[in-house]
């Protein structure tokens, strides 16, 4: 039998984040010069307008055929057929709010419900004045059709599921998370 | 894939089912004793987010990005840092007791001054030529870790008058899905500046305000070396797994 604990509080990362979850490949979630990867490149600003200089953003996908190499995908494991695809990106502000992510567009993902989860990477933002992490996805702006069939994306005020869609920019895709204001960004309770 | 694979695929496909995120437990995003929450706390409440493929899967980092001496931070240079030498070591588990095995910590702190090597970091507290402040280690297969380090001081921030962070340590976990990741800071027992800290009394439960609070372990300690602390780390719980009664009864 299992006990029931109570878990450990989230505190915020505080303003020397960087000393502790620094990763000099963090930002590639594939090597550069893999085909078809993008830069996602995008700014936090605070409810000011101000760049948040002292955040983080971590990133997490299926691969573009829509698999995890994870034992808890019930289709099973699959190691991805891209190579040194990791799935997972973090990346640091910087001094203007600037955070950057290289990746690939994941495949689309069967739901249990029935239906299908349009391409998408689900993101993580920590910061100073962060004091638990605030959960956001990104959907891409070439899937119109996916997009409008999305469960989650279909569970959002429909007034603010453009604050979910990166924007074409001419080097790759542009993703702004706005932390509060008329374009607060939608977070989730997870 | 085509369209339909993904449909059939998705008919029938049983995900494992984490409890929801315990706002309970966690500190308010807005809590203005915490200065910086004010501009930056979201206003429009979180939206519900089914736990899908993604959210149940994350990523599984292993002995790729550890070093040898990464989980002993008074190993790291040529000489040794000043300060109290202390051990800080437990388990990570999930909220129903499970051992998280395999998963990668990460910690940083300041150096027994209280200074961070940062360079945003300009208190007049002196930096220790042999600390860098950062660890990593890997659990094991029953969800343990250590690190051997030093006592971090505490430092002055300007959140109010005369503020003063207690000691701590931060955490950064991963977990085995994105449901778990957690990133938490480690409070030493006893510390008198508990009281005036917005940050540690951001979370408003008692009971899980003693959760991020180490236990001084002396069975743990290093005679003549290192004195000992012992921190459990709780992550988030299943509601039961595909194979278990999933009546859930609270
Ligand atoms: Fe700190």
């Amino acid at each position: 039998m299992t006990e029931r604990l109570g878990v450990t509080p989230a505190q915020t990362v505080g303003p020397y984040l960087h000393i502790g979850l620094r990763w000099p490949d963090g930002p590639y979630v594939v090597p550069e010069g893999t085909p078809g990867a993008v830069w996602i490149r995008g700014r936090i600003l605070d409810g000011a307008g101000a760049p948040v200089v002292d955040a983080m953003v971590e990133s997490w996908q299926a691969d573009p055929d829509g698999r995890f190499d994870h034992p808890d995908d019930p289709r099973g494991a699959r190691p991805p057929t891209l190579a040194s695809f990791r799935g997972f990106g973090r990346a640091e502000t910087d001094g203007q709010g600037w955070y950057r992510l290289l990746t690939v567009k994941p495949g689309p993902l069967p739901d249990p419900d029935g239906g299908t989860e349009a391409p998408h990477l689900t993101l993580s933002v920590f910061g100073r004045g962060l004091l638990h992490r605030l959960v956001t996805r990104l959907y891409f702006p070439d899937e119109p059709a996916a997009n409008a069939a999305d469960p989650v994306l279909r569970g959002v005020d429909a007034g603010r599921r453009d604050t979910l869609l990166a924007s074409p920019a001419p080097d790759g895709l542009r993703f702004d998370i706005h932390l509060q204001g008329d374009r607060e960004t939608v977070f989730f309770a997870l | 894939m085509t369209q339909e694979t993904v449909d059939q695929a998705g008919s029938g496909l049983v995900l494992p089912r984490y409890r929801r995120d315990d706002v309970d437990a966690h500190p308010p995003l807005l809590s203005p004793g915490y200065k910086s929450t004010v501009g930056r706390a979201p206003r429009q409440p979180l939206t519900y987010l089914p736990q899908r493929l993604t959210e149940v899967t994350g990523p599984l980092l292993g002995e790729g990005r550890l070093g040898d001496l990464d989980h002993d931070l008074t190993r790291q240079h040529d000489g040794e840092p000043q300060g109290q030498r202390i051990i800080v070591h437990g388990r990570v588990r999930d909220g129903d007791g499970r051992p998280v095995a395999g998963t990668l910590v990460e910690i940083w702190q300041a150096n027994a001054a209280g200074r961070y090597r940062h360079a945003t970091d300009s208190w007049p507290a002196p930096l220790d030529p042999h600390f860098d402040g950062v660890g990593r280690a890997l659990t094991d297969e029953q969800g343990r870790y250590r690190f051997v380090t030093v006592r971090p001081g505490a430092y002055p921030w300007r959140n109010h008058d005369n503020a003063w962070r207690p000691a701590h340590i931060h955490f950064s976990l991963f977990g085995r899905a994105f449901t778990q990741r957690l990133v938490t800071q480690m409070y030493f027992p006893g510390d008198p500046l508990f009281s005036q800290d917005p940050i540690f009394n951001s979370v408003r439960d008692p009971k899980a305000r003693e959760r991020m609070i180490a236990r001084y372990d002396h069975a743990a300690t290093m005679p003549e070396w290192a004195l000992a602390y012992e921190f459990d780390i709780v992550l988030r719980g299943r509601e039961g797994t595909p194979f278990e009664d999933e009546d859930d009864d609270d």
